[in-house]
């Protein structure tokens, strides 16, 4: 039955766990492609957060004294600079799936919301080899994990939650309007900057500051991550706050996506 | 019985002006059609109320100009676009081939591509698996299999998405023009394999503009025309009007007074020619295999107790190819001295290739022609499947179509074999 359909709705689930094989062979087609004649291949995954934790733990840690009361400050970096790299990379290749993958809308049925999610397998590939390298990080420098470790996967999947969400959401802005590649790039640079929990310890924030920074959901999931990673005290307030906002995004970016996803192939 | 696809009225529309991405697409896709700019910020109508039923079992081409709307209303019923107004219904699993060879990715291998665009092509795993070996093999590729797809020569990348696409196994099939691409090889193993699927019992619908496929793969054809049905019957039928439509109407019949041909010397006696396809005695375009006639009208000052014409059919480069009068073939005798009248010539079973066959007329009595003229009109000859096989000589082994029988001897027994002559 095809018909004209107005208006908004929930994304259809149950097609979508029909999908689910071409969801799993478009996300192994990702990474593969990814590492395919790479030199440095699997390693690129480790490249990106070891760099900026280098690059921060010298500048804002050395230089700029951040780190002088944290202790371990490089691999407080590393930890949430896996997490972060997660997030901000799962939004910017989400965001850009569904034009790159234009044949494939133009010229196949299947439902729209395969291709964003796809990509979050790279992302989490990704993240699974980050987060080896930071468990063994975290054994040199002689820190060991307890028992909220066990709180990790939750984590991850409020992460990806909130990360798909914001991705999805503007795949389908940057189809109907591709300025928003744009607002992209250097949106998900100047995110890095607005998430404190990157790279200042909680107690360098203001009462205030502590109240209102988890709405941005980066900032309590990254600290989570860390925390639960690294056996430190979770603060559960910072993490079921952003864990909330990243779920209203995400059901915000999946109705607006399906709202305007049967447009896709007249307007890409 | 239920109709496997029932098309209601469906209406589509693009909205134009409003593409801020990429005004190019938009205005290559309108040029196609409608004159540049005629109506900015507008809605393009690319389907108008377009309705049809399709029983199960039923092989549909569809045929029309390009921009006639075929690949929309395929997107429609494929899902990959919503109708504006309008519905559409379909029964049972539907696969849909609008391209060959989708989703490939150059830097996967073999391999992978088949499980890749067999997942994208609607195939489970499990049935990908299944069918792998036979993919493989119908593509020819085994040996490289395990390659980077960006390897292969372009022929060996179109086999091997067009296997994957044969071995998909739905209800309804909808294909558009994937025979337009490949070489003919290809396009001959293409035809084959629709030929199977359309044999099996399976629903297709069916988009190209090679006549002779359709002709002879689908029992009914639909022509679209500027996104409505125009004509929807048998495929012969449908085909050959669209053939005739597409060959030009009308311009058979030539004023011959005043014909920039006749040879200096001729007394003006022709003084109209209508060239036309026999079977309904107004199309100018004849099928081939179908017999052309040539109807001559004269006038003259003086009876004429035995007009002869001579016809000669002649290439595009103006070589003669055969040329006939009614000295040389019987002719009833005429009713008597004529001051004026008309002769009328039937080429039957016309062994000519589709293309455009000018003809000299020579017109006269018993011992002298007085009239001639060069050229005087066209003969369009347009394609059909004159050997039932959906395939037709190459365009470019002469102006001839003759039909042969064959036979393969072996110069003595084939060695090992048992069933030798
Ligand atoms: N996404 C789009 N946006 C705007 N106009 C479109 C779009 N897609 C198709 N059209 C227009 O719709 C009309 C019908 O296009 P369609 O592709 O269905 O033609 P077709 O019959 O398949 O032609 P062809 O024989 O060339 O394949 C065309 O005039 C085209 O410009
Ligand atoms: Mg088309």
């Amino acid at each position: 039955m095809i018909e004209p359909r107005p208006g908004w709705a929930l994304p259809d689930f149950r097609e979508l766990w029909r999908y689910r094989e071409l969801l799993y062979f478009l996300a192994l087609r990702d990474i593969k492609v990814r590492y395919a004649q790479t030199v440095l291949g699997v390693g690129w995954a480790l490249a990106q957060p070891l760099a900026t934790m280098a690059v921060f733990a010298l500048f804002l840690g050395r230089v700029g004294g951040v780190g002088k009361d944290v202790p371990n400050y490089p691999l407080f970096v590393y930890a949430g600079m896996v997490a972060w790299t997660f997030f901000g990379n799962t939004i910017g290749t989400a965001a850009l799936s569904v034009v790159s993958n234009e044949r494939l809308v133009t010229k196949i049925y299947f439902p729209r919301l395969v291709i964003p999610l796809a990509t979050a397998g790279v992302g989490l590939f990704d993240l699974v080899l980050a987060t080896a390298l930071l468990g063994g990080l975290a054994a040199w420098w002689g820190v060991l994990p307890s028992w909220s470790l066990l709180l990790l996967p939750l984590v991850a999947l409020a992460l990806t939650l909130a990360a798909a969400g914001i991705g999805v959401l503007l795949s389908a802005l940057i189809v109907a309007q591709r300025d928003f590649k744009y607002v992209l790039t250097f949106g998900v640079q100047l995110w890095m900057f607005a998430t404190p929990s990157l790279y200042l310890p909680p107690e360098a924030l203001s009462e205030t500051a502590r109240l209102w920074l988890p709405l941005n959901p980066a900032h309590g999931l990254v600290a989570a991550f860390r925390q639960s990673a690294l056996g430190e005290a979770v603060d559960w307030y910072a993490f079921g706050v952003s864990a909330a906002t990243g779920a209203a995004l995400a059901l915000f970016g999946m109705l607006y996506f399906r709202r305007v996803e049967r447009t896709f192939a007249d307007t890409i | 019985m239920h109709p496997a696809i029932r098309v209601q009225n469906v209406t589509k529309s693009f909205r134009l002006g409003t593409n801020s991405g990429r005004p190019n697409l938009t205005e290559r896709l309108l040029g196609l059609v409608r004159k540049p700019r005629a109506n900015p910020d507008n809605e393009f109508w690319a389907l108008k109320g377009v309705s049809f039923d399709v029983t199960p079992g039923e092989v549909v081409g569809v045929v029309g100009r390009n921009g006639a709307g075929k690949s929309t209303l395929l997107k429609v019923l494929s899902r990959i676009v919503e109708p504006t107004a309008g519905r559409a219904e379909l029964r049972g699993r539907v696969g849909s081939l609008l391209e060959v060879g989708t989703g490939f990715h150059p830097e996967l291998t073999g391999r992978e591509n088949v499980f890749l665009n067999g997942s994208v092509l609607g195939m489970s795993r499990r049935e990908i698996a299944k069918n792998f070996d036979a993919i493989v093999a119908f593509a020819g590729v085994e040996r490289f299999i395990d390659t980077p797809v960006k390897r292969y020569s372009s022929g060996m990348y179109v086999r091997l998405a067009f296997a994957v696409a044969a071995h998909l196994n739905p209800e309804i099939m909808i294909v558009d023009e994937v025979l337009a691409v490949g070489d003919a090889e290809f396009q001959n193993k293409c035809l084959g394999k629709m030929r199977e699927v359309a044999r099996g019992g399976r629903t297709v619908l069916f988009v190209s503009h090679n006549m002779t496929a359709v002709q002879s793969l689908c029992s009914r054809c639909v022509w679209l025309k500027d996104g409505t049905v125009h004509a929807d019957g048998p495929a012969r039928e449908v085909a050959e009007a669209y053939n005739r439509a597409a060959a030009g109407g009308g311009g058979a019949e030539v004023r011959l007074d005043a014909h920039p041909g006749r040879t200096l010397g001729s007394v003006r006696a022709m003084t109209r020619v209508r060239v036309c396809d026999d079977a309904d005695g107004t199309s100018p375009a004849v099928p081939m295999g179908g017999t052309a006639r040539v109807e001559v009208e004269f006038e003259l000052d003086r009876p004429l107790a035995d007009a002869t014409l001579g016809v000669v059919v002649k290439d595009a480069y103006y070589s003669p190819i055969f040329g006939i009068n009614n000295k040389v073939t019987p002719c009833p005798p005429q009713p008597g001295p004529l001051t004026a009248g008309t002769v009328v010539c039937r080429l039957p079973r016309l062994p000519l290739m589709p293309g455009v066959y000018p003809l000299d007329l020579y017109f006269g009595d018993r011992l002298n022609d007085f009239d001639t003229v060069h050229n005087a009109a066209d003969l369009t000859v347009v394609a059909a499947d004159v050997f039932g096989t959906g395939r037709l000589p190459p365009p470019n082994a002469g102006p001839v179509c003759w039909p042969a029988t064959w036979e393969i001897r072996a110069a003595r027994a084939p060695e090992g074999t048992t069933d030798g002559p």
